[in-house]
């Protein structure tokens, strides 16, 4: 589904990622972890096409097409969903407006007709008992006033809207207490399928506990420098990442 | 001469065009005007209200002073109306009151007349109001339109009256033979008890400029409504308007600014609560693009105590825009446990565009609620960004944030029928599509 070749990005000059290489076909669930400063949310900055980050090298391709050349917006309608770290406030924009005109904006975009709003509210009710949202937030300004643990319900609730074939949660556990963390996991959970795939961004192991991937890979200084099972997040959380830092040192 | 006035020759051309002959009503307070626009002159760019606002040196370049008012043709109206708004409407064509176009019956005790009429009639209301509240000793502009107005409306309604209906002041102009210089008046005079709804609307046909000075003058009886709203989408429009209202005890106020359109657009208004109890809200809004400028110096001038003002003035300017807003709230020395904010917020989306704005408080009540804040920059990038994100494309991106932004200052307008009309206006100029 996607390919990763050799990407290399930087941000105001400063180089972030160094070349990294990852393949994730339809049904993985791929972790990305790594220590503070290692360029994990820029790769899903690069991903998303985040336009302050410069792919200096290196291709994306996203079923078969060349993933660089896109929009953010035109990414979206090809299936990528982003669930942001910091979901960004928005005055007078209701989540509901704005799911469905992005829902509408995405549908228009692969030729289908426009949900009308009955069928439109059906999904939304369908979609929010997933992620145990409640109607009277999402009635609200979007994101305005919401504690952090609503903010990312809602993060996943629009995951669970617009079913993206390639979702990456960038540190989604960050500012959740373990309720929030199980409702959400368990969100994500219900919308992983055969015909999905997720990556997982975070720092630590707890979320992998509820989201189980399939590949965990360690990211350090730009570039991927291990990859492996679920166990390697394991180890990861008994011993740190000192210890890969030495190998990354002696190699 | 005073330094900070210029174009004394713009002014002496003006005073020289004056003929008392020319006017039956009203002269004393001419000649006085007249003798104010002597001495002042007309603001130049180093006056401090006018710093932002060159209208001067715009009126020199466009306009032919020796001119008199332009017989308009117009036949209908029809176009200029609002649908949803049942309304009595008044209209003023290239300045005079047309008595064929605009309502002539209505509700027993309310007087409706053109204002020189009323005065020539000597209606009780015009000795006591006409000419009290606008100074036009601080405004060259309202001296000028003291001095040359050609006519205008005159609205009184007595104590104890609901009117169902709102009040529609047209100002339509008709340029379609040379450019138009106009000067009207508008006095309101709502007593105790009562209230009223007005919509003013200007229109201009033809592709000529004008010029028009426009002084109002409401006064707001005790335990009165006044809801105003002023919609400013004339491509055409030159103006200078002074607006006054004074409040009393217990009144509570609504208005609404729009100003959507026009070459250049100067907006003073002030606002006098003198009674207890009061309820304000001034709201505006000036979406604006091309090379319009738009000013709004607001004065909130909080005499008595106990009384509570909110305004809230956004603006958004594209192209070569020019916005300036100006706020001065007083707070009088007895006007003890008043609450008056001001916000001012902008947004500018384009380089070229400016926005001026100053919020000027001047409290001298110690026991008091005051607050300000003003604001200009750029859409939120990090807003587009999740919007876009989401696949929606980036103009409609930019369209609804726009919208969120400046839409919510309809929230205080009472007629529903209207807030709808102006909302989707508001919506259809910001591209909204969704």
């Amino acid at each position: 589904m996607l390919t990763i070749k050799n990407i290399q990005a930087k941000v105001a000059d400063k180089q972030i990622l160094n070349g990294i290489d990852l393949k994730v076909n339809a049904g993985e669930v791929h972790a990305i972890m790594g220590p503070n400063g290692s360029g994990k949310s820029t790769l899903a900055s690069v991903l998303s096409g985040r336009e302050e980050y410069e792919v200096t090298g290196g291709e994306i391709d996203f079923l078969g097409k060349n993933l660089l050349e896109l929009s953010p917006e035109d990414r979206a309608r090809e299936g990528i969903f982003m669930a942001f770290q910091y979901p960004v406030e928005i005055p007078g924009v209701s989540t509901i407006n704005f799911m469905k005109t992005a829902l509408n904006q995405i549908r228009e975009y692969r030729g289908l007709q426009a949900l009308d709003s009955v069928s439109f509210l059906q999904l939304m009710k369908e979609r929010m008992a997933l992620v145990e949202i409640d109607q009277s937030l999402l009635s609200r300004s979007l994101n305005e006033g919401f504690s952090g643990g609503e903010k990312k319900r809602n993060e996943i609730f629009q995951m669970a809207m617009l079913e993206p074939k390639l979702a990456i949660l960038d540190e989604t556990d960050s500012g959740l207490d373990i309720d929030a963390l199980r409702i959400v996991a368990n969100g994500v959970n219900k919308l992983r399928n055969k015909n999905n795939a997720i990556i997982v961004v975070t720092h630590y192991q707890r979320l992998l506990d509820y989201i189980v991937p399939d590949f965990v890979h360690v990211l350090y200084k730009g570039k991927i420098v291990k990859s492996g099972t679920k166990d390697l997040a394991l180890e990861l959380e008994a011993k740190g990442y000192d210890w890969i830092k030495n190998e990354v040192a002696v190699a | 001469m005073n330094t900070l006035t210029t174009s004394q020759e713009i002014a002496n051309e003006i005073v020289s065009s004056f003929q008392p002959t020319d006017f039956f009503t009203a002269i004393e307070n001419r000649k006085k005007a007249i003798d104010v626009l002597k001495s002042k002159g007309l603001p130049a760019s180093k006056h401090e209200e006018y710093r932002f606002t060159p209208i001067t040196k715009n009126l020199e370049k466009k306009f032919n002073w020796k001119s008199k008012p332009v017989v308009a043709s117009l036949k209908t109206i029809d176009e200029f109306l609002i649908p949803v708004l049942d309304a009595y409407v008044l209209v003023l064509i290239n300045g005079l009151y047309s008595k064929e176009l605009s309502t002539q019956e209505f509700p027993t005790g309310i007087t409706v007349l053109s204002l020189k009429d009323a005065i020539e009639s000597n209606h009780p209301a015009t000795a006591k109001y006409f000419d009290k509240l606008v100074n036009s000793e601080t405004d060259s502009f309202a001296a000028l339109n003291t001095a040359f107005w050609h006519d205008g409306i005159f609205i009184h309604v007595p104590e104890n009256t609901t009117i169902e209906k709102s009040f529609l002041i047209l100002h339509l102009n008709d340029t379609n033979q040379e450019s138009v210089i106009c000067h009207t008046r508008i006095l309101g005079v709502i007593e105790n008890n009562s209230s009223i709804h007005i919509v003013e609307k200007f229109d201009t046909v033809g592709k000529n400029p004008v010029f028009h000075t426009l002084t109002e003058e409401f006064i707001v009886g005790e335990q009165t409504s006044f809801e105003y709203c002023k919609i400013q989408n004339d491509t055409k429009l030159n103006q200078v308007a002074n607006t006054a209202i004074h409040q009393s005890n217990s009144s509570k106020v609504n208005t609404f600014t729009l100003t959507l359109q026009g070459e250049l657009i100067r907006n003073n208004f002030n606002i006098i609560i003198d009674g207890e109890n009061c309820e304000s809200h001034f709201h505006g809004l000036y979406l604006l693009n091309g090379n319009t400028l738009a000013d709004n110096h607001t004065v909130v001038d909080h005499r008595k105590p106990n009384s509570f003002s909110n305004e809230m003035y956004k603006g958004i300017m594209d192209g070569n825009s020019k916005g300036v807003f100006n706020g001065k709230i007083f707070v009088r020395p007895h006007a003890q446990k008043t609450n008056a904010f001001q916000s001012n917020r902008n947004i500018i989306i384009s380089d070229s565009a400016t926005i001026n704005t100053k919020p000027q408080l001047e409290i001298w009540a110690d026991d008091v609620k005051c607050s300000h804040g003003c604001t200009s920059g750029q859409l939120d990038e990090e807003a587009m960004f999740y919007l876009r994100s989401r696949g929606i494309a980036q103009p409609m991106a930019k369209a609804m944030l726009l919208y969120a932004f400046a839409v919510d200052v309809l929230e205080t307008l009472q007629h529903e029928g209207l807030r709808t009309y102006l909302d989707n206006i508001i919506a259809e100029r910001l591209h909204k599509n969704f």
